[in-house]
């Protein structure tokens, strides 16, 4: 068996291989639905019902992706530098942190003003702590994948450690919370008797200006040459050093402000369970996408729709909703494999 | 400072080896993978399979060594997904591995739910017993502490010696590491790289997934959501500090464990009215974190690591 490149491949099948995938990964998900005794093609129903086929449902599912568009875009931004940053989960955490810190009453701003303080500095926040392994991968050619990801643990034991004593809020009867976002500092909603939050128009205006980034200006030029040729883009006369930093600050600043929308969009307050993998799940959404800003955008909105789907399933038939995840890893390996038979031929011999 | 008295009590030192032994098991089985050229990133998830896994056979009625082979043979399963990618599609190795780990825990907590869908506090079963050893055990000291440990450690400490001869003194250990140093030589010498490759990225899978089955099957009695937790890639972590030896993951892995054995142990004596507890249990991280950092200069990577094979490519 070998693999041929493909001189030119064929559009159709690049815009149809996504599609393709994860309907594969639908298929190799039916399996697992089928063991658990249930009908497949009423749990995937009950699944689509759960994740769109209500105003209700709709409205969580844009809520859930809100956070995962922009976790999405992070991973989407440093994976195409290939700054491996899979500290996602910990910088929205950091954002989170720094939301609290100001947003509890540290600033007295009316909320024109105290909403993008808290924006920014949740976003120096995520930023400051991927330039940290960003510097040591610069420097020492120490592997970012191992150090992001343990930086993760560092930090949710560190804002558990915050959330326990200093951050503590005297008012919350004893449960490890922080004191309440003011009400100038809350984001509006904006759809009533629903969770949604002016948080989503927030990160589809990220998306917007991410795609412009990459797409017109030389800053993602940079991003897009350091990733495909690091020695090459030297050659040229990029900095590469620096355009890995300036990739760390825009990517880690994106997964802090998905930390700073859930506290003062969704919740309000911060706790350790304020993000259920987001980060994680985002670096999913960026494979999806195929690192695609636009594509994140879809892919944030179809993951997100598979947990709430699968949450609503989980609750009406006997399947664990651990499905969801099972799904949305098979998708992505199943994406994986069908943009790389996109480029190549497998040929006999 | 109490911390001298404490290197002295033969509980420190059984703690070190037991909380050692997965990271001993997971150092070496990323290493394999490692000197023959592929990155698996797949071991956080391949240890939470692992722990399932092992620990369901045992469930289920199996015995345990039953439950130790099954743990390793599902991992193999995986290593073999991970090489299908990483090997004969030439597919990122960082993204494929992360793949793996998404799926394989998520797989583990499917299949541990379905199996057990009522189950509130996680059910238990008989764990491997520490053995003493004859003769050796009434040693003083390393007696009670080294030599009184679960069958699982042993194995471990075992696996350490079958692997550095296995790698440094056999011809297939020599395939391995050329495989991950110089392919086109291998190819030269009429050996299948990609097969040499897929072979070790198995081997090292099923010894990440028994690491994590000692987690479930001896070091504690029961399987808990999210249990391995970031043991996996302390691993990875290990294996840059270790420099690609075995004799060395060992040191590494020992090292690692005695710190943290020893953190809780101050921790215990200072009653954590000094520093909060959060700082300690952040000192595993903040150790893997340093040692790359410390041992980044004199890292010599495996050349071809992270570079796909493809027969008939010029060098």
């Amino acid at each position: 068996m070998r693999l041929e490149l493909r001189e030119s491949p064929p559009i159709w099948l690049a815009g149809m291989a996504p599609i393709l995938a994860v309907g594969a990964a639908l298929v190799l998900c039916a399996g697992l639905i089928a063991w658990t005794g249930e009908s497949v093609l009423e749990a995937y129903a009950l699944l689509v019902k759960g994740a769109v086929g209500s105003r209700f449902a709709l409205a969580e599912t844009l809520t859930r992706a809100t956070p995962l568009i922009l976790t999405g875009l992070a991973a989407a931004v440093a994976f195409r530098a290939k700054l491996w940053n899979i500290g996602g989960e910990g910088q929205l955490y950091m954002g989170a942190l720094a939301a609290t810190w100001l947003g509890t009453g540290a600033l007295d701003l009316p909320a024109f003003l105290l909403i993008p303080v808290l924006l920014i500095a949740g976003a120096l926040a995520g930023g400051a702590v991927l330039v940290v392994p960003a510097l040591i991968k610069n420097k020492l050619r120490v592997d970012e994948v191992v150090t992001t990801l343990l930086l993760n643990f560092i930090i949710l034991l560190f804002v558990n450690y915050l959330l326990e004593g200093p951050l503590k809020d005297p008012m919350s009867l004893g449960w490890p919370q922080a004191a309440p976002i003011i009400d100038e500092g809350l984001l509006p909603k904006i759809l009533e008797k629903s969770r949604l939050h002016l948080g989503l128009i927030i990160a589809l205006l990220a998306a917007l200006a991410i795609w412009l980034v990459m797409r017109f200006t030389v800053w993602g030029f940079e991003i897009k040459a350091v990733g495909l040729n690091a020695r090459g883009a030297a050659f040229s006369g990029i900095n590469v050093n620096g355009t890995i930093i300036r990739t760390a600050l825009i990517s880690g600043g994106l997964a802090g402000i998905a930390g700073v929308g859930e506290v003062i969009g969704l919740k309000g307050y911060l706790t350790l369970d304020l993000s259920p993998g987001f980060g994680y799940t985002g670096i999913a959404v960026a494979m999806l996408a195929q690192l695609h800003p636009i594509g994140v955008v879809v892919s944030a909105f179809f993951l997100a729709g598979i947990y709430v789907g699968a949450d609503s399933m989980g609750r009406a038939v006997n399947i664990p909703t651990y499905l969801a995840d099972v799904l949305v890893a098979s998708s992505v390996l199943c994406v994986l494999v069908s943009v790389m038979l996109v480029r190549f031929r497998i040929r006999r011999g | 400072m109490d911390i001298l008295e404490i290197l002295l009590t033969t509980g420190f030192w059984a703690a070190t080896l037991r909380i050692a032994t997965p990271l001993i098991f997971g150092t070496l089985g990323e290493l394999i993978c490692e000197r023959a050229g592929v990155l698996n990133l797949g071991i956080e998830g391949i240890m939470t399979m692992g722990a399932m896994a092992g620990w369901m056979w045992v469930y289920q009625g199996g015995d345990l060594w039953g439950g130790v082979a099954f743990a390793a043979f599902i991992g193999m399963m995986f290593g073999l997904l991970h090489s299908g990618f990483t090997v004969y599609l030439g597919l990122s190795q960082h993204v494929t591995g992360i793949g793996i780990t998404l799926l394989a825990s998520s797989l583990s907590y499917f299949v541990f739910r379905m199996l057990l869908p009522d189950a509130t506090t996680p059910p238990k079963i008989e764990p491997f017993q520490p053995y003493a050893i004859p003769l050796l055990s009434d040693l003083p000291v390393i007696g009670p502490s080294v030599f009184t440990q679960t069958p699982m450690t042993y194995l471990a400490l075992i696996c350490v010696a079958v692997i550095w001869y296995g790698l440094n003194r056999t011809p297939v250990g020599l395939a391995v590491r050329m495989a991950g140093e110089n392919p086109l030589a291998v190819e030269a010498q009429g050996i299948d790289v990609l097969a040499v490759r897929t072979g070790a990225v198995m081997v090292g899978s099923a010894l990440m997934s028994v690491g994590g089955a000692f987690l479930t099957m001896s070091a504690f009695d029961a399987f808990y959501f999210g249990m391995v937790n970031g043991r996996g890639w302390i691993c990875v972590a290990l294996v840059i500090f270790a420099s690609w030896r075995p004799g060395k993951a060992l040191l590494g892995a020992l090292l690692f464990a005695g710190i943290d054995a020893l953190q809780v142990r101050v921790q215990q004596v200072s009653g954590g009215a000094a520093i909060p507890y959060q700082f300690f249990l952040m000192a595993p991280y903040v150790l893997s974190i340093l040692a790359m950092v410390v041992m980044a200069r004199r890292a010599a990577y495996p050349k071809a690591l992270l570079a796909p094979f493809r027969r008939g490519d010029r060098a």
